[in-house]
């Protein structure tokens, strides 16, 4: 694959996790979920690096679009910002210790990883990436793209209870 | 490629991972939790280069579901705060004693 290409995966992989450092280590939530916005927008370009046109666009819509904006919505519903809700982050023990679990979940990887995968020929994208999602996802996948709709369904009903005002409570 | 990707994958997953365990915030947990699901979309794109396209279905599916379960945790979220006027999980000590 070309160098141009090369550099754009490795620019959008940094940026990601650049990013994703930045949005751990903020202590106010509306910075972090800005952060986390900045994770997904490079995520969706390293889709598109991965051939992933069409994941990379729903990547922007649903994730950065939808998902964040309800975070950042019960952000402000809440009206958080008082010391007491920012001072968060847990004691130095525990943060090591979850640093230790972090580097030790990530280098498992690398060491499962030491096998090289063989890589494939990046320069011939499919053009027709949607059909064939579109074709797997109606016919071998059907059913769990039906039971997805009514957890869906589920969740719009379930939130609505939970986040109603009890009347005369 | 599809090894760097893998290896960007697990480096965003133990940052999730770290949030989640050294925050007491909970959107912020949510947040990490999303962060989490993300780090394995982007496994699940890589290996799509190599497996077929089954790994774009899985994605979509990944988000549905990510979506419902952020519309369902921030439901949560705020029937907590009108109890206790607090997201900071510390707080939540009602089964403690």
């Amino acid at each position: 694959m070309s160098s141009i290409l090369r550099f754009e995966f490795y620019f959008f992989a940094l940026l990601a996790i650049g990013s994703a450092l930045c949005f751990v280590t903020r202590k106010n939530p509306v910075p972090a979920a800005l952060w986390l916005v900045n994770v997904m927008f490079a995520l969706s370009g390293l889709y598109v690096m991965l051939d992933a046109p069409f994941v990379a666009a729903i990547q922007v819509l649903v994730y950065a679009g939808a998902i964040m904006v309800v975070f950042v919505f019960v952000v402000m519903l809440l009206n958080l910002g008082r010391a007491s809700d920012l001072a968060d982050v847990r004691s130095v023990a525990s943060r090591l210790g979850a640093g230790a679990i972090g580097i030790g979940l990530a280098a498992s990887v690398m060491v499962v990883l030491r096998d090289k995968i063989p890589d494939v020929d990046f320069a011939a994208a499919s053009d027709n990436v949607v059909t064939a999602i579109a074709s797997s996802l109606f016919t071998d996948y059907l059913i769990a793209f039906e039971v997805t709709s009514l957890v869906l369904l589920v969740a719009v009903v379930g939130a609505v209870v939970l986040a109603k005002r009890r009347v005369g409570a | 490629m599809i090894n760097d990707a893998i290896i960007v994958s697990a480096i965003l997953f133990a940052i999730g991972v770290v949030g989640v365990l050294t925050r007491r915030n909970a959107i912020i947990l949510f947040m990490c939790v999303e962060l989490m699901l993300n780090a394995v979309n982007l496994s699940f794109i890589a290996f799509a280069k190599l497996h077929g396209v089954t790994g774009h279905v899985f994605v979509i599916m990944v988000m549905a579901i990510a979506a419902a379960e952020a519309a369902l945790g921030l439901a949560i979220v705020i029937a907590v705060f009108r109890h206790i006027g607090s997201v900071n999980l510390a707080d939540l000590k009602l089964l403690r004693h």
